[in-house]
């Protein structure tokens, strides 16, 4: 299996490989790392309908898509999903759902095996029931737990994805105990991405050096123990890194991220970033947003680098690393990701690691996602600016990705 | 029963299976097999697709390489290698298990 967060890469040929539907920003959690939008309470269109979802899906595998993944917000709070499940088996499409796991009953799972889901990927925030309860803001730790066994009974392939901050990271030990006891076939660790509610809560949420590296030890030592029965990811935080990741294999490359509104987006973040439009699929086809619109254009290829970029020895490995971090901690969407040590802005990481590690910094309450909260930071309250999308809130998001070929 | 413990070489007798986890299909967009999983693409070569079309848990490792000789006439001692090398490679990476 390839290494920890790795990344590898088989040209899409120009095809968006990988479709995720955002079903709705709708969600009965309240994660204070969430990926939506901050300002996504805002007044804005409505969902799509079941009919759009459908022909959405249909002109991704016209244009060569595989993987779809269902996430949002909560996908289960849309009662259409398990027959946009079974239009997405019969288009051929390997379908992901991307839970809380919140509202997910033995009855919807049966529905959902029926459909043809392939596979469930479940958060899990903590091993701690009254840490993961205060976390996501509602009683939900008893309730993952059984629907962790559920998912398990019903047969289907499971991954769990634990994102990773420092109120958890200590618990690497236990979850891993956890995971191991449910019968988890993936366990992710993905150390949280720093976009939208998780920046607003950064200097909460960063763990320290020391703490990643102890919580890798753990990982390697479950690994060894556990050889085959599961396969451990453990996504290290960019800004530990010294070297961007290779975000999303490339702008426009193999990822096309639908919002609830229809936005088509290269990623789930990309709507942080402004000045660029984001076309709806309510007013262009597929088609033409992945193979013509400015936006999905704008950073492909390596034209548009920075000079640091353009005459580097390793853009073809991270492309620059991402668009959205530059854009929020630069201004400019072009400019190198600051996570690189030849970014001229790195200084920006190590300030913002050393201001959440300050001693005698005085502790905030984390801002919780909720529909207040949203509109109060809407209104233009905080560095998280109003934007779009995520990496690593209840799903994965870019953190991993493996196209491998024979 | 699949066997998690330490690899060896596949042999003769042996059956493979396909790791349950994965879906594996012909895809014409691609003009290949592929292999599918959480969050996941592989992308099969001819040889490769043919191989582990094979794995059926049914076939012994000696009747894949049969007919892989079959279907590549000419240098029956490189397909049997090229088999067992691949059938390694694919356990290693997880994609089949060895069927107990
Ligand atoms: S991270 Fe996921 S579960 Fe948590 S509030 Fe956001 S969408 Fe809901
Ligand atoms: S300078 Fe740019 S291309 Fe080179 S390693 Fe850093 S981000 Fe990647």
């Amino acid at each position: 299996m390839p290494k920890d967060g790795s990344v590898v890469r088989l040209d899409g040929q120009g095809k968006p490989l990988w479709l995720v539907l955002e079903l709705t920003y709708r969600c009965p959690l309240k994660c204070p790392w969430c990926s939506n939008p901050v300002d996504y309470a805002r007044d804005g269109e409505a969902e799509l309908s079941t009919a759009e979802w459908k022909r959405v899906m249909r002109e991704g595998r016209e244009l060569g898509a595989l993987q779809l993944g269902f996430t949002g917000g909560e996908p289960l709070l849309r009662d259409d999903l398990e027959e946009l499940v079974a239009d997405a088996s019969a288009l051929g499409y390997y379908t992901n759902l991307i839970t809380s796991g919140v509202g997910l009953t033995e009855n919807r799972l049966r529905a959902l095996k029926a459909a043809g889901l392939n596979q469930i990927q479940l958060s899990l925030q903590s091993s701690d029931r009254e840490l993961t309860d205060t976390l996501v803001g509602a009683r939900a730790f008893d309730l993952k737990l059984k629907v962790a066994h559920q998912i398990k009974a019903q047969g289907f392939p499971m991954v769990l994805n634990v994102p990773v901050f420092r109120q958890n990271i200590g618990q690497v030990a236990d979850i891993l105990a956890l995971a191991e006891d449910i019968g988890v076939d993936y366990l992710e660790f993905a150390n949280i991405q720093y976009y939208n509610w998780a920046m607003v809560n950064r200097d909460e949420l960063l763990p320290t050096r020391e703490q990643i590296d102890a919580a890798e030890r753990e990982v390697r030592a479950a690994r060894e123990r556990l050889g085959e029965r599961m396969t451990i990811y453990f996504v290290i935080p960019d800004y530990y890194e010294g070297r961007p990741k290779a975000c999303m294999n490339g702008w426009g490359s193999i990822h096309l991220t639908i919002a609830p509104d229809g936005a088509a987006m290269p990623c789930q973040e990309a709507r942080i970033i402004q000045g660029l439009e984001f076309p709806s699929v309510r007013d262009k086809s597929l088609a033409w947003l992945w193979n013509e619109s400015p936006t999905f254009e704008k950073f492909r290829g390596d034209a548009w680098m920075s000079p640091t970029c353009r005459s580097c020895d390793e853009k073809e490995k991270d492309f620059g690393g991402c668009r959205c971090q530059a854009f929020l901690m630069t201004g400019d969407a072009a400019n190198t990701d600051p996570a690189c040590s030849r970014s001229p802005h790195h200084h920006l990481i190590g300030e913002a690691i050393a201001r959440a590690h300050a001693p005698g910094r005085k502790v905030q309450p984390l801002v919780m996602r909720n529909d207040g909260n949203s509109r109060r930071l809407a209104q233009g309250g905080h560095g998280g600016k109003g934007g779009s999308g995520g990496g690593t809130g209840c799903g994965s998001g870019n953190a991993r990705v493996e196209v491998d070929h024979v | 029963m699949t066997d998690i413990t330490a690899p060896s070489p596949p042999a003769a007798g042996e059956r493979y299976v396909l790791n349950p986890m994965y879906l594996f299909r012909w895809e014409p967009t691609q003009d290949a097999h592929v292999l599918l999983y959480p969050e996941g693409i592989v992308k099969l070569n001819q040889t490769a697709g043919d191989i582990i079309a094979r794995c059926d848990g049914r076939r012994t490792v000696a009747d894949l390489v049969g007919e892989l000789q079959q279907r590549y006439p000419g240098d029956d001692e490189r397909v049997a290698e090229g088999v067992y090398k691949f059938l390694e490679v694919f356990r290693a990476k997880g994609w089949i298990r060895r069927q107990a």
